[in-house]
């Protein structure tokens, strides 16, 4: 067991301190979860350089920090203010956050079908939840990482989806996590936990939206449990302010025939960590996992993922890019588990990395592990600059230098872009694409 | 309208064209031919702009101007187009958008109005038929898994669309079927105009078959070794270029095919 660090005995006491006022506080189970994950992280601690998981990214600005619980004070913000990023068409439910609270007067949920589940996180904790009860923490297990673990023991808020057997959820739900100027110094402990029935389908919405210029500390876990033939799609957008930490995990569990899709969209933040996981637990799931790294000036963007093929006959689909420029460093760790009775395993990885200059780097890691030996498992990691042959192409057509830069950069992320289904989403990642790219220039159509 | 003056142009350091001198008029066709390694590709890259292409001397004027001081899409604005042997493929970037970005690049470089979507679409399909490419073909990647046929019918596209004053086209017909030859020699005919003048790179005799050269010379060791007229071609045939390099035989002509 590790010693009890500073900033470990800093959360310990955030903890007690808060206890008797996070939700569910009054129900037994829920305060159990909470006081066993504490324990846990108490016992866990930061990660430090030496643990493998943690090798290229430093938390240390996270740990000199000691980033207090959300205050329940105004933040002032107006439909106004939110209106350029809202999804409207189509239509959608939304549930909006702010500073680690939901806030009622921004969000809307339509008629829902009988039996299904769209519910604050706070507001099922505080009813204790039976159907909650069953998922919380089953998935994205607060033993294992610790930052699970503190997530568990310190949630304030996040989103219930339960889709039972049979039900569909016509419209995508719309998880709008704000923060807004006045969340400096604040740590936000998001959780949410999607669960669909056998043959149920969900789709989700995850973004992560920062509005000032604060410094502030995200940690948000994903649980998401896909029975038998069950659909979940997830769309994750972090576009949170350029000092922000931000570590988010996801956790799928997969039942038979199931498929999970998880586009994993990184655009902003100082340090940035995902953890991406799924299990496919019975013959024939498919997962798919598309992820797109943008890292600027002296950003610091990680993705690990992790598929863990468990039976046999299952599918998994995996492409993340990145695009880094100024001083900015990507890290991608990619494993995939093939164990012994997961045989007929078809699996895919493919990382690629675009460095737009020489102070960017990059640290590709496919991690295969396969224990079975009736497999195909393939994967490809590259790292390069963008092709000059194509930018004389390019500029002899009558592009600016620039325009042929921006265009290249672009349909390299394209391939991602367009695996999003929901055109109001697509439409704004161009834009937001086209926006950040290096000196973009704004007449561009 | 080009004037080429003793033109050196080395890359890394070695030296390719050691001295062309070729003067090409408003609305004529040349064609250059020539044994590989002579310097055509470098010539044709060398007037476009492309990188690492070093003019140790001699000049290159365009309308009066020196084309060499140009930038790449300078040179485009301004009305000179490259086809390129090898086209380049663009993941990501529909063909549609590139043919969009290229004609409004140019159109504003020009001082012109930019066209907007629905006109951009309907002149781009107009020049379509000249190159008889399939509709589909706009909206893929461009040259992404298209047959070498279908690149070369997209340069032509591409050429159709910017309406240079000159085009120079690096072995277009290189590898092609006889259908697509055709085409491309079809849509050098019909935009010829008086006005617009063609370089046209090629190995082999055919594609003069559809096209009728006014001047053809012969590159050889990066020198202009002999121009003659549109009968110049047919002479080749029978002598090969074996006269050139005063040795038995010529490389043999499959060793180009490529594709």
């Amino acid at each position: 067991m590790a010693e009890t660090t500073e900033p470990v005995s800093h959360y310990q006491q955030l903890y007690h301190d808060a206890e008797s006022t996070l939700p569910g506080a009054g129900i037994d189970w829920v305060a159990e979860r909470r006081r066993a994950a504490m324990a846990r992280f108490a016992a866990l601690g930061f990660p430090g350089a030496r643990n493998e998981e943690w090798k290229y990214t430093s938390l240390r600005p996270i740990e000199k920090r000691d980033f207090a619980l959300p205050k329940r004070a105004g933040h002032g913000l107006g439909a106004p203010d939110l209106a350029p990023y809202l999804f409207d068409e189509p239509a959608t439910h939304r549930l909006v956050f702010v500073d680690g609270a939901f806030d009622a007067d921004l969000s809307r949920i339509g008629q829902l079908p009988e039996g299904v589940t769209v519910q604050p996180l706070s507001t099922a904790l505080e009813a204790g939840m039976e159907s909650l009860a069953g998922h919380l923490g089953r998935y994205a297990d607060p033993e294992g990482t610790p930052f699970v673990a503190l997530n568990t023991a310190l949630m304030s808020d996040g989103v219930f989806l339960h889709v039972p057997a049979g039900s569909t959820l016509e419209w995508p739900v719309h998880l709008l996590f704000v923060a807004s100027e006045a969340i400096d110094g604040i740590g936000v402990h998001y959780r949410n936990v999607f669960v669909a029935g056998e043959g149920a389908r969900i789709t989700a919405i995850e973004s992560f939206l920062g509005l000032g210029e604060a410094t502030y500390w995200t940690n948000a876990v994903t649980e998401a449990s896909a029975a038998q033939g069950a659909e979940i799609e997830v769309y994750k957008l972090q576009e949170e302010a350029p000092s922000a930490y931000h570590l988010a995990t996801f956790e799928g569990y997969q039942g038979a025939d199931s498929s999970v899709t998880h586009h994993n969209i990184s655009l902003d933040g100082r340090l940035v960590r995902n953890d991406v996981n799924t299990a496919l637990d019975a013959e024939g799931a498919y997962v798919s996992l598309n992820g797109l790294y943008l890292g600027d000036v002296r950003q610091h963007v990680d993705n690990h993922t992790r598929i863990e093929h468990l039976q046999p006959g299952c599918v998994s689909r995996e492409l993340y890019k990145g695009i880094l420029d100024g001083r900015s460093r990507g890290v991608f760790n990619g494993k995939v588990v093939v164990q012994p009775q997961a045989q007929q395993t078809d699996s895919d990885q493919q990382n690629r990395n675009l460095l737009l200059s020489r102070g960017a780097e990059v640290d590709p890691k496919p991690e295969l592990e396969i224990f079975a030996d009736d497999v195909s498992a393939t994967h490809g990691a590259t790292v390069g600059q963008l092709d000059e042959d194509a930018l004389f192409f390019l500029r002899s057509r009558g592009l600016s230098q620039h325009q042929a830069r921006n265009l290249l950069i672009f349909g390299f992320a394209n391939e991602i872009i367009e695996a999003v289904k929901i055109e109001p989403i697509r439409a704004r990642l161009e834009d937001r694409l086209v926006q950040r790219l290096p000196q973009s220039e704004t007449e561009e159509d | 309208m080009l004037s080429i003056s003793n033109l050196h142009v080395g890359v890394d350091e070695t030296p390719i064209l050691s001295g062309i001198d070729l003067e090409v008029g408003p609305g004529e066709v040349h064609a250059i031919m020539g044994p590989n390694g002579s310097g055509k590709s470098t010539l044709a890259g060398a007037l476009a702009g492309r990188e690492g292409y070093e003019t140790t001397e001699g000049s290159v004027t365009y309308d009066g101007e020196d084309l060499l001081a140009m930038a790449p899409e300078e040179r485009a604005a301004r009305g000179l187009f490259l086809a390129f042997q090898y086209p380049v493929e663009i993941p990501g970037v529909s063909n549609i958008y590139l043919l969009k970005s290229a004609v409004n690049a140019v159109r504003k470089h020009r001082g012109e109005e930019e066209l907007d979507a629905m006109d951009l679409v309907s002149f781009i399909r107009d020049k379509m038929r000249l190159t008889g490419m399939d509709d589909q073909l706009l909206y893929r990647s461009v040259n992404e898994d298209f047959s070498g046929g279908e690149k070369k019918r997209n340069e032509m596209l591409q050429m159709a669309v910017l309406e240079p004053r000159l085009a120079i086209l690096d072995e277009t017909d290189s590898g092609l079927d006889i259908d697509a030859l055709r085409t491309v020699a079809d849509a050098v005919n019909q935009l010829r105009d008086g006005n617009r003048s063609f370089i046209l790179i090629t190995h082999y005799q055919r594609l003069l078959d559809y096209v009728v050269p006014d001047q053809v010379h012969v590159l050889y060791d990066g020198k202009i070794a002999k121009s003659g007229d549109a009968n110049l071609p047919k002479e080749l045939e029978r002598t090969g270029y074996a006269w050139l390099t005063g040795s038995g035989e010529a490389e043999p002509e499959s060793a180009a095919q490529e594709q």
